[in-house]
């Protein structure tokens, strides 16, 4: 038999990413909302160091300073606490990603495993797992997360474990579907011939196998997470006071509105400049991996 | 066919029968002391043990269940342990003007979005093409909520000419008597020609009603679009060219009947994110409908209510789905 190196076996999987890098920075909208979502995570992870004061993201007053407009001090103003909102603002970048990177973590971590179960099961097992997916599905959007939260306590934590659960049906779906082709697959054939049990073949060869689409999905949802993050927490079922998280800025400052609109504004902005090019990029994706697309 | 509308009515039940069993669930695992509520801050514990009895929460979580479906079967969703109403005279009072607001949306959604869809398809890979498209990711990107304090900022705050909030102003009520038929405003002025009224109705739902429509407008734009380019492909398209019809009949009398499909499913399929849509929309618009009505049971934790409007709403998403993938059925491209 002829021997093949791990790295000959990777060079048309390599060759294809390359050339979808390539796609994906040949659309201008996409190419710049790719940077700007690594330009966010950078924000994310710097806020302490390139916010001007980052002693603002707690509890601290400073009464002399408080709804004062923006001014080349306070680029986005101050809070009725005296506190620097651009401060928050950039922290608040740190909340909303590592909610949702949570959030959609969690969610994966439930449904990816329920979905390679039920397409590599099939029969009873299959149908019960599938028929529940659709139950789940068929609450409107952020209503189930909006009942959960309202009757456990409203926190951060219990909105992104809300969140998970509302969300991981989509996963287990695309992952069945992977799963009951990647099945008839040889090596999965081979592997049931030398006697691997179950649990094994599915953990082992068939899970590894469906996750790439998963990935690219889950990167999609970020927007969505965020927003409804966001959503939560402007309705006080989220983050909780003084955490800058974005829709709670928003939610609080609806006591100042309209004359100290800066407060409303800026975190609003942010919110919406976060979903769009996490939005942005989820479409580029989905354009350059749809074969139908991708060729021409 | 009929076989096929018969499955999907019968899965329909079941899923519903899952939302009503998972929705339950949370409400019972979920340690909140209901009967507490019930009777009040400064209750004795022999009238908390008497609501308890009264709420048959002493009875088996099996029992209880049993009793809720029971009781929804009759269209009863129990009582608010806020207000002590029942819940579905509740439901009824706060359904009509939230239904309001999103019909009006969904019509907008409609005359803005097909229109700006056909042309944005004419129009393929010109600037307003890529505009369209900007503008219907952006729609869903948008935190709803704050463009609802945008637009009272500039509409109400800087240029004066639409109401901070309200489903009608204060003068209204008091000087005229409000029309009560079917709970839409909007659509009881009209037919009572209920001018004044009708005029101030109008006035007070345009802020809200284009902040919700914002998202639909996108989709249908979208849909509308993709679903045109590809029927423009046609043969028959290319047919009806060549006997020289005019491109006007060859694109709204046979193009256009084609994608309409599409669009009205993916418009039924957007109600659920419009709705919660609503829901946040109108807090901020003191619109006094399931929104707020869900905000306050929230804040009082009135679980009861809270079921309620999950359970009203989920139905009402099914239903729709169950339209929706029937029009498809009834598609003859469709074989099933």
């Amino acid at each position: 038999m002829e021997k093949v190196s791990a790295m000959d076996a990777l060079k048309p999987r390599i060759k294809e990413f390359k050339y979808s890098l390539y796609l994906l920075n040949r659309n201008l909208l996409t190419r710049v909302a790719f940077i700007t979502v690594i330009a966010l995570f950078l924000i994310a992870l710097l806020a302490p160091i390139i916010s001007p004061y980052p002693e603002h993201i707690k509890d601290e007053a400073n009464v002399t300073q408080k709804l004062l407009p923006p001014s080349s001090k306070h680029f986005f103003g101050t809070d009725e606490l005296g506190r620097d909102i651009f401060s928050r603002v950039l922290y608040g970048t740190r909340v909303s990603l590592t909610s949702a990177v949570l959030s959609v973590g969690l969610a994966l971590l439930v449904g990816v495993p329920l979905g390679a179960i039920a397409g590599t099961a099939g029969g009873v097992v299959d149908e019960v797992i599938m028929r529940i997916t659709d139950i789940f599905l068929s609450f409107p959007p952020l209503l189930l997360s909006i009942a959960m939260v309202a009757l456990l306590e409203p926190s951060l934590g219990n909105a992104m474990i809300a969140i998970a659960l509302s969300w991981w049906p989509w996963y287990t779906r695309l992952v069945r579907g992977q799963a009951v082709s990647v099945k008839e697959r040889k090596f999965v054939q081979a592997a049931e011939t030398i006697g691997t049990s179950k649990w094994k073949i599915v953990f082992k060869h068939i899970l590894p196998n469906t996750i790439s689409p998963v990935i690219v999905q889950a990167s999609m949802d970020m927007g969505g997470v965020i927003l409804t993050i966001a959503s939560l927490s402007f309705l006080g079922l989220g983050a909780q006071a003084p955490t800058p998280e974005w829709g709670l800025l928003i939610s609080t400052s609806r006591n100042y509105f309209p004359d100290a609109w800066w407060y409303s504004i800026f975190p609003g902005l942010a919110i919406f400049i976060t979903v769009l090019v996490f939005n942005l990029l989820g479409d580029g994706f989905r354009e350059i991996l749809d074969p139908k697309t991708r060729k021409n | 066919m009929a076989r096929y509308i018969v499955r999907r009515i019968l899965l329909g039940l079941i899923v519903l029968l899952g939302v009503i069993t998972i929705t339950f669930t949370i409400t019972r695992v979920i340690p909140s002391n209901p009967a507490a509520k019930w009777v009040g801050p400064r209750a004795t514990p022999e009238q908390i043990k008497a609501a308890e009895e009264e709420l048959g929460l002493n009875d088996p979580l099996p029992v209880q269940f049993f009793n809720y479906i029971k009781d929804l079967s009759k269209g009863d969703f129990g009582r608010s342990l806020r207000t002590h109403q029942p819940v579905k005279d509740e439901l009824i009072a706060f359904v009509p003007p939230t239904l309001e607001l999103v019909l009006l949306a969904f019509v907008l959604a409609v005359l803005i979005g097909i229109p700006l869809g056909i042309y944005s398809a004419k129009k393929k890979d010109k600037a307003l093409d890529h505009i369209s498209r900007l503008f219907s990711i952006g729609s869903v990107s948008l935190p709803t909520f704050w463009v609802a304090l945008i637009f009272q900022l500039i509409f109400y705050r800087v240029l004066g000419i639409f109401p901070l909030g309200g489903r009608v102003s204060t003068e209204t009520t008091i000087f005229y008597d409000l029309p009560n038929i079917t709970g839409l405003l909007i659509f009881d002025s009209l037919i009572t020609g209920n001018w004044a009224v009708l005029k101030d109705a109008l006035w007070h739902i345009v802020l809200p009603c284009i902040t919700i429509a914002l998202y639909p407008i996108g989709l249908v734009a979208r849909m509308t679009r993709s679903a045109l380019l590809e029927v423009l492909n046609e043969d028959y398209i290319t047919a009806a060219k060549s006997y020289g019809l005019p491109e006007k009949i060859v694109l709204w009398k046979y193009a256009l009947k084609n994608t309409l499909g599409a669009t009205a499913t993916v418009l039924a399929l957007s109600l659920g994110y419009t709705l919660v849509n609503t829901f946040l929309v109108e807090t901020i618009f003191s619109w006094p409908g399931l929104g707020s009505y869900v905000a306050t049971s929230v804040v009082t934790l009135d679980y009861p209510s809270i079921m309620g409007v999950t359970i009203f709403s989920t139905a009402n998403y099914i239903v729709l789905n169950l339209i929706a993938d029937i029009i498809i059925a009834t598609d003859p491209r469709i074989r099933l």
